[in-house]
């Protein structure tokens, strides 16, 4: 809304254009360069079309997003050098000072396009003449706090600036567009080995695919990373590693809460150990049965509705855990029987629910590997006289081992991020028991609740969320690669 | 060619030890042997030649009725061993393969040590009463095998860590720990190189000395190297049976005249 939008939009629509325009002309000029005749041309002639429209595309969209990137830092540092020093003296940070003159830019872009201001009216409006706050109010952009003759000049320096640079860019794209399209357009003859410019082209597009996934892991990792050390600055990293108490305030900032991560590790590992003892069993016996022992008939019916249970969204499994599980195991382990269970959530509950939700990975992951294991395997064994079972136990298990382990360490790390059958069916409470009909919470839970409502991202209260998410990332990291490095392993064995 | 002609005298009297008749074998609606009737005689090596998809692998297949772990294949007629039906329902066919090894295509050893490669069968069937009596079948069964002196150091080396001749008599000597009376062999060295071939083939002339040996091939080299019986296949049925000498070097029926010159297969 910083008035970027539309010409974004319009930039693209017209490179889009230039592109179209380049790839037909593109093309008709190499046939023309071969009196009309395709097979005297190096490539065929939509390669040459192709490399026209490529480079109209693809330096243009470079500048673009690079153009997008840069603009406001440096349209942020152009603001900040004239906002004045007695501006930052109350206390408030040059984040929150920013924040306003934004807020003040986008109601003033907001005002004009719903027709209560004119442009000219908006760009010349000052803190003298009209209660901004009030004005902006009135169209629907809230402000907390009555804003300074500063804080609107800046705006006005923000809007002024923004506005220069979209009309720069789009000049400057354009522009970058329509000369790579001459450029190349100007180099479409006979000769010229287009289809070769395009083969390059589409190993940078499959190269940027690949590249988009592994830099947003890394910058996803330094959010992480840095938001982490923030944590710790306020708050000492010995005592949330061992700290065995976990009570977060909120209504100080720092201090009176306790921030251990302890009785949430145990609450994650006890929750996925029992989901474990769950999913693992009856994952790895449904497996066996299916790939050794059932016909086609019956395992192309039941292996698909096992693959159901992996489609059902987790909330619906914690639904499950909410409304059958829990009361189910209350009425058999509560107060009226065995007074184990005090309520309905509980590590138990919630493990149970967790376990039936990760039988399917279990189950297909442990029948592609059982079915991997090579035929001559079996044959040989039934052919010494062992039955089904024996073959099972004594050579198809032990060869599919590695794999299976693998895959049991995949369900694994899948059970320790699970969040919402825990939110719904382990509770709330971070505590350190061993009864597993005990309310407890895990790490997941406990990162949604410390980040739902209104959380202020500059307290430790807010900031743990992310010491948490490092936690749990380096967990699960860990028993990924080691499954990973286990499955590998156990790869090198038939191939 | 004299001494295997006398050899093959001395073995003809002795008695029938699979008599198979009018054996039918179907994969669903696939008639895939046909009207197979056949006596194959005891310390013997009968071959079974025939071109690619005749049926010999599916008939060899039915003689310690492997062919019951696939679903779409039924078996009619009548198999016996040493006079017993070994499709009658009184017996059990796990049983049955103990008493009947098998050696296949490709070499097949199990993802464990040679020792317990050797010892599985033993250790399945409950054949020694302590690891004493153990180590001495496995040795025995090894040295039947002609592996004895190559793996006597490491027998505790995995079993697929060998060549594939040494794998493929590995598999011979794990065969034989099931003390069988016959020993069927489906293509056992269509997966090895000459010298491990000739090992091999040396090997099953031995082991004639003690059981029916029953080998499909299909190098008409190997059949007449090693077999005293041959019986020719050919699109499901079994066209022709006799001394192997008789069969390369005086063919009855033109079919198999045809297929030994190479016009067909």
């Amino acid at each position: 809304m910083d008035g970027g939008g539309m010409p974004v939009f319009w930039v693209v629509a017209v490179i889009f254009v230039v592109s179209v325009v380049g790839f037909i002309t593109g093309r008709a000029r190499a046939l023309q360069s071969a009196a009309g005749d395709a097979r005297r041309l190096h490539s065929l002639p939509i390669y040459y079309g192709s490399n026209v429209a490529l480079w109209a595309i693809v330096p243009a969209a470079a500048a673009l997003i690079v153009w997008l990137l840069m603009q406001p830092m440096f349209v942020n540092s152009k603001v900040i050098e004239t906002l004045p020093a007695s501006l930052l003296d109350g206390g408030s940070s040059i984040g929150l000072v920013m924040s306003d003159v934004r807020r003040v830019a986008e109601g003033l872009d907001v005002a004009v396009a719903q027709g209560a201001l004119s442009r000219d009216a908006a760009a010349s409006i000052g803190s003298s003449s009209v209660n901004i706050r009030d004005f902006l109010g009135s169209i629907g952009v809230a402000l907390g706090s009555d804003v300074s003759p500063e804080v609107v000049d800046a705006a006005q320096l923000y809007r002024g600036l923004n506005a220069t640079g979209s009309t720069l860019m789009s000049w400057i794209v354009l522009a970058i567009s329509v000369l790579g399209a001459a450029y190349a357009y100007g180099r479409s003859n006979a000769d010229f080995r287009a289809r070769n410019v395009v083969e390059r082209g589409a190993l940078g597009l499959l190269i940027g695919a690949a590249s988009i996934a592994i830099v947003t892991t890394i910058g996803i990792l330094f959010a992480l990373l840095f938001n982490t050390i923030e944590f710790f600055k306020l708050y000492p990293a010995t005592e949330f590693f061992f700290g065995t108490n976990w009570s977060p305030s909120f209504s100080g900032r720092g201090g009176l809460s306790e921030l251990g991560v302890l009785p949430l590790l145990w609450g994650t590992f006890y929750i996925s150990f029992i989901a474990m003892l769950v999913a693992v069993p009856i994952g790895l016996f449904s497996a066996i049965y299916l790939s050794e022992y059932a016909s086609s008939r019956v395992r192309s019916v039941a292996k698909p509705l096992i693959e159901i249970l992996a489609g059902i969204p987790t909330i619906v499994y914690g639904l499950f855990a909410l409304l059958t599980v829990g009361p189910l195991l209350v009425s058999m382990f509560g107060k009226d029987t065995l007074n184990w269970m005090q309520g309905g959530t509980a590590v138990m509950t919630a493990g149970l629910v967790m376990g039936i939700m990760l039988i399917p990975f279990v189950s297909s992951l442990s029948d592609d590997i059982i079915n991997a294991v090579p035929q001559a395997l079996r044959e040989g064994s039934y052919g010494l006289g062992a039955t089904q079972s024996e073959t099972i136990r004594l050579v198809i298990l032990p060869a599919a081992l590695p794999g299976i382990v693998g895959a049991i360490l995949l369900a694994a790390s899948r059970a320790i991020g699970e969040t919402m059958i825990v939110v719904l069916g382990a509770g709330a409470a971070a505590r350190l028991s061993m009864n597993p009909f005990d309310a407890m919470t895990t790490i997941t839970a406990k990162i949604v609740s410390q980040l739902t409502g209104d959380a202020d991202f500059s307290s430790p209260e807010a900031l743990v969320a992310f010491a948490l998410g490092m936690t749990l990332f380096a967990l699960t990291l860990g028993l990924n690669v080691f499954a990973l490095f286990i499955v590998r392993k156990y790869r090198e064995q038939y191939d | 060619m004299r001494e295997e002609i006398n050899v093959e005298t001395d073995v003809a009297v002795n008695n029938v030890k699979i008599s198979a008749k009018d054996v039918q074998v179907f994969y669903g609606d696939n008639h895939a042997i046909k009207d197979v009737t056949v006596e194959i005689e005891d310390k013997t090596v009968t071959a079974f030649i025939g071109p690619s998809g005749c049926g010999k692998s599916t008939f060899l297949r039915c003689i310690n009725r492997m062919n019951d772990t696939i679903d779409v294949c039924r078996v009619v007629g009548d198999i016996r061993i040493d006079g017993e039906n070994i499709y009658d329902p009184k017996i059990d066919p796990v049983q049955l393969r103990a008493k009947v090894g098998m050696v296949f295509q490709k070499p097949n050893p199990f993802p464990k040590s040679i020792y317990d490669n050797v010892a599985y069968g033993p250790r399945i069937h409950g054949l020694a009463r302590n690891k004493a009596e153990l180590d001495e079948i496995v040795e025995r069964s090894l040295r039947s095998g002609a592996i004895w002196d190559e793996v006597k150091d490491r027998l505790h080396a995995p079993g697929t860590g060998l060549s594939g001749g040494q794998q493929q008599r590995l598999c011979i000597a794990r065969a034989i720990a099931t003390e069988p009376n016959v020993l069927l062999m489906d293509e056992p060295c269509s997966a090895l190189d000459p010298i491990a071939t000739a090992q091999v083939e040396e090997l099953i002339d031995e082991l004639r000395r003690s059981y029916s040996v029953v080998i499909v091939t299909h190098s008409m080299q190997q059949a007449a190297r090693v077999s005293q019986k041959t019986a020719f296949f050919h699109l499901g049925s079994l066209v022709e049976y006799g001394e192997t000498s008789a069969i390369f070097t005086n063919p009855i029926d033109p079919r198999t005249e045809s297929y030994i010159t190479g016009r067909i297969g």
